[in-house]
C-alpha cells in the first residue's frame, strides 16, 4: 500500500526549545560539528492510491489539522516503496 | 447568566471553573465535548488542563470536538467565550484568536503566583476591573509562550486587544509579555493564567481572579 509522508516543522522564525535542548546535549555526549537542530514531526499515511485527488485531500488534511500554519510549515510527499 | 463550562477528555480545571462561575453570581452549566449542544447557555468557558493529552499540539484535537462546532458559531455571533490556559490554546487552534502558543522559552513547566496588569477592562470578562489594575493569580503552563507575526502583534497592541500583561516576570517568553488577548469584537478572550484558582480566600493566592466571573453579571445588569 502506498505511503504518503507529511513533515511538519516549526517555522524558521519561531524559537524551537526542543531542538535547542537536543542541541545542548550534544557536547556532553562528545558530538561536535552540529551547529543547529530543529525538531519537527513526521506523519506516515497509508493510502489506497496517490492520485492527484488523494494528494489534494492530504494537503487539506495537513493544512487544517496536522500542522498549525500560524507557527508551522509542512510538506507532503509520496514515499517510493 | 448561564455559563457553560466544557469538559474535554483530559480537562482538569472544569470543576474549579464551575465553582468560580457560581461564586461570581452566575449559574454554571456543564457542557460535554461530545455533544452538539450548548444547553441554552449565555456564555462559554473553555477551562484548563491537557485535553486529548496535548497530543499533536495543545488544543489541536479539541478544536474539532463536536461541541466546538457550536462554540465557534456562537463566538462568531457574539457570545462571550473565555479560554483559560488549555482553553486559550483551543481558541488559537480554532482561529477565533490570532497567533499561537508554543513551549516556554526556558523549556520548563512553570507554576507560580503571577502579577498581571489588566490592559483592557472593556471586554465582557474584564469589565469588573479597572483599566490598568494589577492582580495576582496562579499561572501554570508548559506551553504558554504567546507568539504571532509582527503584523498581528502590532494590530493587537494598536487596537487595545491585549487584555492582560505579565508584570515583574515574563514566565514563558511571551511576546510583549502578553498573558491574554481578545478578538476584534472583544467577546472572545484567551488567558494563560488561571483566575478561577483565585476566587476564595481559603485557597489560592487571594480573590483577584473573581472579576473574570463577576464581569458577566455587571454586564447583564448594566
Amino acid at each position: 500500500m502506498p505511503r504518503v509522508v507529511v513533515d511538519v516543522m516549526p517555522k524558521p522564525e519561531i524559537l524551537d526549545p526542543q531542538g535547542k535542548a537536543v542541541l545542548g546535549a550534544l557536547p556532553r555526549l562528545g558530538f561536535t560539528g552540529v551547529s543547529e537542530i530543529r525538531q519537527g514531526k513526521r506523519f506516515e499515511l497509508e493510502v489506497a492510491a496517490t492520485d492527484e485527488a488523494t494528494l489534494a485531500e492530504i494537503d487539506r488534511l495537513a493544512e487544517t489539522f496536522l500542522a498549525n500554519t500560524v507557527i508551522e510549515n509542512y510538506t507532503v510527499r509520496v514515499e517510493q516503496a | 447568566m448561564k455559563v457553560g463550562v466544557v469538559t474535554f477528555p483530559g480537562t482538569l480545571d472544569d470543576v474549579d471553573a464551575q465553582r468560580a462561575v457560581r461564586i461570581g453570581g452566575n449559574e454554571a452549566v456543564a457542557l460535554w465535548h461530545g455533544d452538539h449542544d450548548l444547553r441554552g447557555v449565555d456564555a462559554v468557558i473553555l477551562p484548563g488542563g491537557f485535553s486529548y493529552g496535548d497530543y499533536l499540539r495543545c488544543g489541536a484535537i479539541s478544536r474539532f470536538a463536536p461541541v466546538m462546532t457550536e462554540v465557534i458559531a456562537a463566538a462568531r455571533a457574539g457570545m462571550p467565550v473565555l479560554g483559560i490556559c488549555n482553553g486559550f490554546q483551543i481558541l488559537v487552534e480554532s482561529h477565533l484568536l490570532p497567533g499561537g502558543l508554543i513551549r516556554n522559552d526556558h523549556r520548563r513547566f512553570v507554576c507560580r503566583d503571577q502579577r498581571l496588569r489588566i490592559e483592557n477592562a472593556a471586554t465582557p470578562w474584564t469589565s469588573a476591573y479597572r483599566q490598568g489594575q494589577e492582580i495576582v493569580v496562579p499561572l501554570k503552563n508548559g506551553e504558554g509562550r504567546y507568539v504571532a507575526d509582527a503584523e498581528t502583534i502590532a494590530w493587537l497592541e494598536g487596537e487595545g486587544r491585549v487584555v492582560a500583561r505579565y508584570l515583574e516576570v515574563n514566565p514563558n517568553g511571551s511576546t510583549n509579555d502578553i498573558a491574554g488577548i481578545a478578538n476584534e469584537a472583544g467577546n472572545v478572550v484567551g488567558l494563560m493564567p488561571h483566575p478561577e484558582h483565585a476566587v476564595e480566600e481559603l485557597t489560592g493566592s487571594g480573590v483577584d481572579g473573581l472579576g473574570f466571573f463577576t464581569s458577566l453579571v455587571e454586564r447583564a445588569f448594566a
